[in-house]
């Protein structure tokens, strides 16, 4: 997903220091952050009794109350109990959505950087043409080829977003690869298999993890837009991009219809860059 | 001139990305199952429709000559007839370009003047109260869906306060320049907080450099030492960083257009989508990736104009 | 610093050319310099009560190994400082006027025009994007009005004068269309530009080829000779010392330990530390039979070792050099030295001589 720049520096290949990892402050808020969003979530029969598809048009549009905590919509659902199904279908296909590019992009990356020549060129061609489509035309293209719904969100994603990885992966195994070690395993007789498994992936995975975490803010910017577009998650199942497409009609009466739904997504991300962040000042120490 | 052979050379390179991206659009067809043609037409379709789509596409023929035809269109500039409209695509689409090119470069103007000023700030003490503050920016930032930010500026500076239209494009330079200005920042808005982290970060660099550490000792005073030392020498990285980051920008105005009702390219693109309207979409999509293409093209020249050490470079 | 010493006057004021020379007064005085930079693991004192002069026209040579504070005292004097560090204490009189209590736009006007420094590494201390030309010509724009005609051609006649071949063409070209060496030719012609009467010179030839170190340190002392502009010359490199400079002093921990004429020093060191150097540089003239690098290593800036910076490295250390830091002491000759016990190195050469 390149709207995160990559302003890859040479790793430093110190193994994260476990001592410390609890002292990061950004690292510790972001956690904080998800974990709070997370439990809401996932324990969301627990903190509403209501039915996120419940209609009732009786108690249409109304304001926070007793009964509502965050109000109700135009088809008298309720807000709160929306906002916490929807996070579960959101949170959910985007942190599965990230992991198809992941494991892609860094396969493919390795190959690249590692056995360098032709396959690189392959590749890495392959990853200028892919690059070269707005992420958004892409990933709207390919759904509406595939035809909306979750199985199109998960290969639009990982069409378009093993790009990046792959990038990362294969800068850092460039590098990676003339280490002592790795000359010492190939000289040993190792298969490259096995190098490129044992040895190499685990010092540079790392710095793709990093990049996982502002990776899943992009999925979940994009999913919520495909929903908002009417491409994405369909109704009648909850999602906070239709919840905000639907405010929007009522954005002057009752704008917050519209606005909360954005606000959950925007605390969302900054929980995930705060531990995107922190990992990578952990890892990289002295840079900021 | 070594800025002729060095623009020839970035041409050439583009090619195969130029055929690459024609393959794509093409292949967007054939990834259905089944009846490309009654698939994409799903409810709309009609044996009339279907036949036209069988026909514009070749359909019964091998891949490779239906690839040649597709081609062979392209250089003609024929992308195919509209469902829908009964026009040519092309036409279509060059009838809405100008709203989505006026968007583009509006947008990459705001960005520039929000993220600028603020990474120098950042970069002019760095770790002081006013570099942190700037650096929260990317934070919240990032997370920030663009069509809701969007709404939000349409809520506010639009629907409550008039200040600014709600949608539309507007008549004449000042009317553009008015209607589009919601729109455009909102895309910017998008697009600074990438911008803005890099900026800092290579401000930082030029600020460290010895060079400017010379130009002190030299005596040259504040203002001068900004701009043609520290600047100049800035203004590279930066214009890499927008390079790197236009295909995102790019992308941002086809959301936008929707909200703002922008009559551009990308909201052309979503209603033919809900109409079915495949040729009109792979044009569309074939008309981003050029411009994408292009745009990475102007930047690498401009690159090189400012820099004079790449242009003795390979 | 302590009271006077028995055996010498204690050095606060004036050491080297004037006294000795009996001229007019040294173009630039340093007086008991304090820097001081923070870090995270404490304070470091980098430069430690430095006093150096340098007369009218002369070149003097500050010597010491990297960490010893050499490059920290001519920043402070520019005032040219990273943020970390600042000045403590101390003076830096140029013709008579303080420079460290002088505001930066003050202090805009004397560089140039009255003081300029060339730098190390001339490929990172030249603006990558400006024409090599311009940036010679910036200093008397800015500095002495000069139009833009005038000042290029000023800037031909000053690439000309340091030995850059076919300036008029070379004024347009850009930095890293030159070679190391003639870079640091375009360093000293910006240093010249605006006539300074001090230049400041860190390292310059270190990161040069030996052959063209050569040829600079003559173009150095050529113009030292005829415009009559003093040096204050940082290295590590003792022979480089021999061959441009009059004086020299020597650094080491962030004070000075030893100074006086070059020739004296080289030929009857006083200090340990100048001796350990002498005998671990190849190609000095009195060349010792063989090279003894000096063991141990440069002392922690944040907490020094008690007494005399060098006690833990020094072949003669002694009780008392452990409790108090020795203050420099001027002796005859414009000689000065920070050892309580000098005398030995002579023995020491004394015991060579005879060993031979």
């Amino acid at each position: 997903m390149s709207a995160v720049s990559l302003v890859t520096v040479a790793p430093e290949h110190a193994q994260p220091r476990r001592a410390h990892w609890f002292r990061q402050a950004s690292l510790m808020a972001g956690l904080a952050i998800i974990a709070i969003v997370l439990f809401m979530v996932i324990a969301a029969p627990l903190l509403t009794s209501y039915n996120p598809d419940l209609q009732n048009l009786n108690v249409t549009l109304q304001g926070p109350s007793a009964h509502h905590l965050l109000g109700t919509d135009q088809l008298g659902r309720d807000t709160w109990t929306r906002l916490l199904y929807g996070g579960r279908v959101d949170l959910q296909v985007a942190f599965i959505a990230v992991l198809f590019p992941f494991v892609l992009g860094t396969g493919l990356g390795s190959l690249a950087g590692y056995f360098g020549g032709w396959v690189d060129m392959a590749i890495m061609r392959l990853v200028d043409i892919v690059v070269a489509f707005p992420f958004y035309v892409l990933i709207i293209a390919l759904v509406f080829v595939l035809g909306p719904g979750e199985r199109s969100i998960y290969i639009a994603i990982t069409v378009v977003g093993w790009v990046s990885y792959a990038r990362i992966i294969r800068g850092e195994i460039l590098v990676a690869k003339r280490q002592e070690y790795v000359l010492a395993a190939q000289s040993g007789g190792l298969s490259n298999l096995r190098i490129m498994g044992r040895h190499l992936l685990p010092n540079v995975v790392t710095q793709a993890i990093i990049y996982a975490m502002s990776d899943i803010v992009q999925d979940i910017l994009a999913i919520v837009t495909l929903s908002y577009l009417g491409l994405g998650i369909q109704p009648p199942q909850p999602d906070w991009g239709t919840m905000i497409a639907d405010g929007q009609n009522f954005l002057t009466t009752h704008w917050e219809l519209t606005t909360i739904p954005g606000l959950a997504v925007v605390v969302v991300g900054l929980g995930l860059s705060l531990i995107g962040d922190g990992l990578a000042d952990l890892l990289r120490p002295g840079q900021s | 001139m070594g800025r002729m052979s060095f623009v020839f050379r970035r041409l050439l390179l583009l090619v195969p990305v130029a055929v690459g991206v024609t393959i794509i659009v093409f292949f967007m067809v054939h990834l259905i199952p089944g009846d490309p043609a009654r698939t994409i037409l799903g409810v709309h379709a009609t044996p009339q429709r279907i036949a036209i789509l069988h026909r514009q596409w070749g359909l019964n023929r091998p891949l490779l000559s239906q690839y040649w035809l597709f081609i062979d269109r392209l250089f003609h500039g024929n992308l195919g007839q509209s469902l829908i409209y009964g026009q040519s695509a092309a036409s279509l689409i060059s009838g809405r370009l100008p709203a989505t090119l006026w968007l583009i470069i509006y947008s990459a103007v705001l960005a520039i003047i929000i993220s600028v000023p603020l990474a120098m700030i950042a970069a002019s003490r760095k770790d002081g109260v006013r570099d942190h503050l700037v650096r929260v920016v990317p934070l919240l930032g990032l997370g920030m869906p663009p069509f809701w930010v969007g709404l939000l500026l349409q809520l506010g500076l639009a629907l409550s306060l008039h200040i600014f239209p709600v949608t539309g494009y507007g008549v004449g330079v000042g009317g553009h320049l008015r209607s589009m200005f919601l729109p455009s920042l909102t895309v910017a808005i998008a697009l600074s907080p990438v911008v803005i982290r890099s900026l800092r970060a290579s401000m930082l660099g030029v600020l460290g450099a010895d060079y400017i550490t010379t130009a002190r000792s030299k005596g040259i005073p504040g203002r001068r030492l900004f701009v043609r030392h520290v600047l100049r020498n800035a203004v590279i990285p930066a214009v890499t960083v927008l390079g790197i980051n236009i295909g995102f920008l790019i992308g941002g105005t086809l959301i936008v257009e929707n909200v703002f009702a922008v009559p551009g390219i990308g909201q052309l693109m979503i209603e033919s989508i809900f109409q079915r309207d495949f040729p009109v979409v792979q044009g569309i999509t074939l008309v981003f990736g050029v411009l994408v293409v292009l745009v990475n093209l102007l930047t690498d020249i401009t690159y090189a104009s400012l820099d004079p050490r790449v242009r003795f470079d390979r | 610093m302590t009271g006077p010493v028995a055996g010498g006057s204690v050095v606060g004021g004036p050491v080297l050319g004037g006294s000795v020379l009996g001229g007019s007064g040294p173009v630039l005085e340093v007086r008991d310099l304090h820097v001081e930079i923070a870090t995270r693991r404490g304070v470091v004192r980098a430069v430690d009560g430095v006093s150096i002069d340098v007369p009218r026209g002369e070149a003097v040579g500050l010597v010491g190994e990297s960490g010893s504070g050499k490059s920290m005292t001519l920043r402070a004097i520019l005032g040219i400082l990273p943020p970390e560090a600042r000045v403590t204490a101390g003076q830096v009189l140029l013709d008579g006027t303080d420079m460290v209590p002088l505001p930066t736009s003050a202090l805009n006007r004397i560089r140039g025009p009255k003081l300029a420094m060339i730098f190390q590494e001339p490929m990172s201390a030249l603006n990558p994007v400006m024409r090599v030309g311009w940036q010679i010509a910036e200093g008397p724009r800015v500095h002495l009005g000069l139009s833009r005609s005038k000042a290029a051609e000023r800037a031909v006649e000053l690439m000309r004068r340091v030995g850059i071949p076919d300036p008029e063409r070379r004024f347009r070209a850009y930095p890293h269309e030159f070679s190391g060496g003639m870079r640091q030719r375009v360093m000293i012609a910006i240093a010249l530009s605006c006539e300074p009467e001090v230049i400041l010179c860190d390292e310059p030839t270190t990161a040069l080829d030996v052959t063209i170190q050569d040829q600079i340190l003559r173009l150095l002392s050529g113009l030292c000779r005829e415009s009559g502009v003093s040096l204050l010359f940082v290295t590590h490199d003792l022979p480089v010392v021999a061959e441009l400079c009059q004086y020299l002093a020597v650094m080491y921990g962030g004070e000075i330990v030893e100074q006086g004429p070059v020739a004296e020093v080289f030929a009857q060191p006083m200090h340990p530390y100048t001796l350990g150097l002498l005998r671990s540089a190849p190609d000095v003239e009195e060349v010792r039979s063989s090279l003894v690098p000096i063991p141990g290593s440069p002392p922690s800036l944040i907490t020094p070792p008690p007494g005399c910076r060098f006690h833990p490295r020094c072949g003669f250390a002694e009780a008392d050099c452990q409790v108090e830091p020795p203050p420099l002491r001027l002796l005859t000759g414009g000689r000065a030295t920070a050892c309580l016990h000098y005398e030995r190195c002579e023995e020491s050469l004394e015991a060579e001589e005879a060993a031979r």
